[in-house]
């Protein structure tokens, strides 16, 4: 808590765009766990431009100034951009995927929360039953917490990917280092 | 044009002007061997890979040109992973070739295998496995551009054999791919302006000049804004020769074994300037007592340098040459020559006071052992004025840095950030390799001298007459140091010996001409003898004493303040300090 009781936002969004080149998810998780700074997720995918990939990293800044991490990040020759997205002006999404045991009379309880959280139902066996969600992770947050009444036998998060929203982009997504013409040549 | 991999390899070091590179072949480089044979680049034949490193960084730290390396998978590559690591805590531009197995073997456990990209990713600025041979062309020339732009930095290129045995059409990139690769340009305005109003304002200045004043070539440019400004400058371990010890306005070396005058203005100081500097913690001490009532405009190549271990009030990313111009052009109007100097004039009194009461001493004696700063002296005083010297990691390595006048930029060749013991030798005969024209003194310690001195072997067979001065102190001397200071005397696994090995017969095994001093009186002609030797590595056994200890000293972990001087000093050190805390005092109410 601040001094005026807000909450610190201890979680900072980075969507990091790389080079789509090998090794290049070693880089960045090796950058961090050299320097010591706590990834809380991390989320990797290629983007529409084949060259790129993106990667998006929830960051704790409790372990290092975000200035810190986002310079030291920016030094990797593979690291293209650095956004920094603030979680009240970007779209968050993550997936979860749980396997919950449940004996024919409770499963009807469990089809019942996922269907109050518009989560789907994408396997079902004799006594244990496999459950999505979608949705910002906070959401998911709620529903994991109510799933863990029952015996969840496997639970499994994405990591959250995140784009500005668009109504104030581009001033929402805070663009740290940008694309310029290259240094190099 | 069709070329091997092999051959476009070489072809591309050629393009980059390459003129020597140190090595050792092996299985998976082999192929890279072959057009070595036909190639204007001299080749260097180490007797580690070790060696093959250090002198790569020693020919980039005595010429500014990129050091090249060549080795081969497995073994080979490790063994170069000291001196990468070494490049990288010191921003050397340094290029490392390594073989690797074939492609189709790469992730097999086979023969000579190792994930040298994996071990080295920490430790390089970049690095590659190059998986086709026509991709080689763009990956050299990238290689050498990222070591040699920004902040330098060792990079390493990785080439399975099946890639330099392919055949590839020959071209030379006009562009680089390299989109996130960025280097800052000239700074703001503003900011040029913010750090001049600091300047202009300050009353106890210091510029506090780094290593990056070299990479940059900026010395000619530090000198001026010294000038023009009056303010006093030290040099950190790394910048040593950046700017003259002669000049008046010199305060030497800052640090945990920095003399009084220059950790103490630091820490007293109201306005550090640093170039090119890190506020490493062997410069700031205690970081949460370091220079508090300083304000700090902090310029570096490397944006992840500022605000990391200091808050700066100015922080400027960039070339330390072109803000420093910039600086000078912006303080024009302000700072009216002669101007700054008059407000400043207090403090330079308590500086030049400081010079007086607290300066470096050691006990002289007469006779055996030889005290070990008399040895630095006295070599400074007999060789040529632009000797280039080379040290190793200890004691010794701090009397050089101290009791040498280095007045010429470009004429240090350490091991500073990573420590690395065994550097002098191989760092030596790559600065000799660069500098022929130049006497090149490697001052090492006994401890490292064993470390690396097979290389004496590559400097005969390969006529590189470098001099050797081991300071044969029979210890592991900083570690004894620390054990005497910090332990309770309870010396643990330093001693050496002062006869095994032999270093005269060593030396002489080696080629090298191998002497020997044991007493003050015969440290000159000695050293005299060594510089009349120019067809062979020379080698001096200074029987050098044992316990001698290094001061200053600020104990690890401590403030500046707690600065230990020699204890001939202390009273005077003690003095100072009370006589500023009461002025302090004074001027608080
Ligand atoms: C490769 C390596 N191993 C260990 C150390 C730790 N260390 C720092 S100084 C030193 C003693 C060096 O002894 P010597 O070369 O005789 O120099 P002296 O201090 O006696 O002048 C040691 C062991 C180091 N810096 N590097
Ligand atoms: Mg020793």
């Amino acid at each position: 808590m601040s001094a005026d009781g807000a909450p610190v936002e201890r979680h900072h969004i980075l969507t990091v765009l790389v080079e789509n080149k090998a090794g290049v998810l070693a880089r960045v998780a090796g950058l961090f766990s050299r320097r010591g700074y706590n990834i809380f997720s991390l989320a990797v995918a290629p983007t529409d431009d084949s060259r790129l990939s993106r990667i998006t990293i929830v960051v704790d800044v409790e372990s290092a100034p975000l200035e810190q991490v986002v310079n030291q990040l920016d030094k990797l020759v593979n690291v293209v951009t650095i956004s920094e997205l603030a979680p009240a002006s970007a779209v968050q999404r993550e997936l979860l995927l749980a396997t919950v045991a449940a004996e024919p009379a409770e499963r009807s309880q469990v089809i019942q929360l996922v269907g109050v959280f518009g989560g789907e139902v994408v396997d079902v066996g004799a006594d244990r039953l496999t459950v999505m969600l979608a949705g910002p992770p906070d959401k998911l947050d709620g529903f994991e917490r109510l799933l863990a009444t029952y015996e969840v036998v496997d639970l499994q998060r994405t990591g959250r990917v995140a784009l500005p929203t668009i109504d104030v982009q581009p001033a929402s997504g805070r663009r740290l280092v940008s694309v310029q013409p290259s240094a190099a040549g | 044009m069709q070329l091997t991999g092999a051959q476009a390899l070489i072809k591309s070091l050629e393009m980059e002007s390459v003129e020597v590179m140190f090595g050792l072949p092996g299985g998976a480089i082999l192929p890279v061997y072959d057009p070595i044979l036909s190639s204007s680049i001299r080749h260097v034949l180490v007797r580690h890979e070790q060696g093959a490193g250090h002198m790569a960084e020693g020919y980039a730290l005595a010429t500014g040109r990129p050091g090249v390396a060549m080795v081969t998978s497995g073994p080979g590559a490790t063994n170069i992973v000291t001196p990468l690591s070494n490049a990288y805590m010191d921003s050397t531009p340094l290029v490392v070739i390594s073989g690797q197995v074939p492609t189709a073997a790469v992730g097999t456990d086979a023969f000579q295998e190792c994930d040298i990209t994996g071990v080295t990713m920490g430790i390089t600025k970049h690095n590659w496995l190059v998986k086709s041979a026509q991709d080689i062309p763009e990956v050299v020339a990238s290689a050498f551009h990222l070591a040699t732009t920004g902040r330098p930095g060792p990079v390493l290129v990785d080439v399975p054999k099946d890639v330099s045995f392919s055949q590839m059409e020959w071209y030379w990139p006009d562009d680089l791919d390299l989109p996130g690769y960025r280097v800052p340009g000239p700074p703001r305005r503003a900011e040029v302006d913010a750090a001049v109003a600091l300047m202009a304002a300050a009353r106890r200045p210091v510029i506090y000049a780094g290593g990056g004043i070299l990479k940059a070539r900026a010395a000619e440019a530090l000198r001026a804004l010294a000038e023009r400004t009056g303010f006093p400058v030290v040099t950190t371990l790394m910048a040593r020769g950046a700017f003259p010890d002669s000049h008046p306005q010199c305060l030497g070396m800052p640090g945990m074994h920095g003399n009084y005058t220059a950790v103490t203005a630091m820490q007293r100081a109201d306005l550090l300037i640093a170039l090119g500097a890190r506020f490493d913690d062997r410069v700031t001490g205690r970081v949460d007592a370091f220079a508090p009532d300083a304000k700090v405009v902090h310029v570096d190549i490397d944006a992840a340098e500022l605000h990391k271990v200091r808050r700066a009030d100015v922080a400027i990313a960039g070339d330390c040459k072109v803000v420093i111009e910039a600086l000078l052009e912006a303080a024009a109007p302000v700072l009216a020559e002669g101007d700054a100097a008059s407000c400043i004039g207090p403090w330079w009194d308590t500086l030049r006071r400081w010079q007086r009461e607290v300066p470096l001493h050691y006990e002289r004696s007469d006779g055996p052992p030889i005290k070990p700063q008399m040895v630095v002296e006295t070599l400074r005083d007999l060789s040529p004025p632009d000797t280039i010297v080379a040290s190793g990691v200890g004691q010794h390595q701090m009397w050089a840095s101290q009791y040498w006048r280095f007045d010429h930029p470009y004429t240090w060749v350490n091991s500073g950030g990573a420590g690395t013991m065994g550097f002098a030798v191989p760092a030596a005969i790559g600065a000799k390799a660069g500098r022929p024209e130049r006497t090149v003194w490697a001052i090492d310690g006994d401890g490292c001298f064993q470390m690396t001195a097979q290389e004496l072997v590559t400097a005969t067979a390969e006529r590189i007459p470098i001099k050797v001065a081991i300071l044969n102190n029979a210890y592991l001397g900083m570690v004894r140091q620390w054990q005497e200071m910090f332990y309770g005397e309870r010396y643990s696994e330093v001693y050496l010996s002062p006869d095994l090995p032999d270093y005269v017969k060593w030396a002489e095994a080696m080629g090298a001409v191998g002497l020997r001093a044991e007493t003050p009186e015969e440290v000159a002609p000695t050293i005299e003898k060594a510089n009349a030797v120019d067809d062979r590595p020379v080698v001096v056994d200074f029987r050098t004493d044992a316990f001698e200890k290094v001061f200053p000293m600020v104990p690890a972990g401590a403030s500046n303040d707690a600065i230990v001087v020699h204890p001939e000093h202390a009273d005077r050190a003690d003095a100072e300090r009370v006589a500023w805390e009461r002025l302090a005092a004074e001027q608080r109410q």
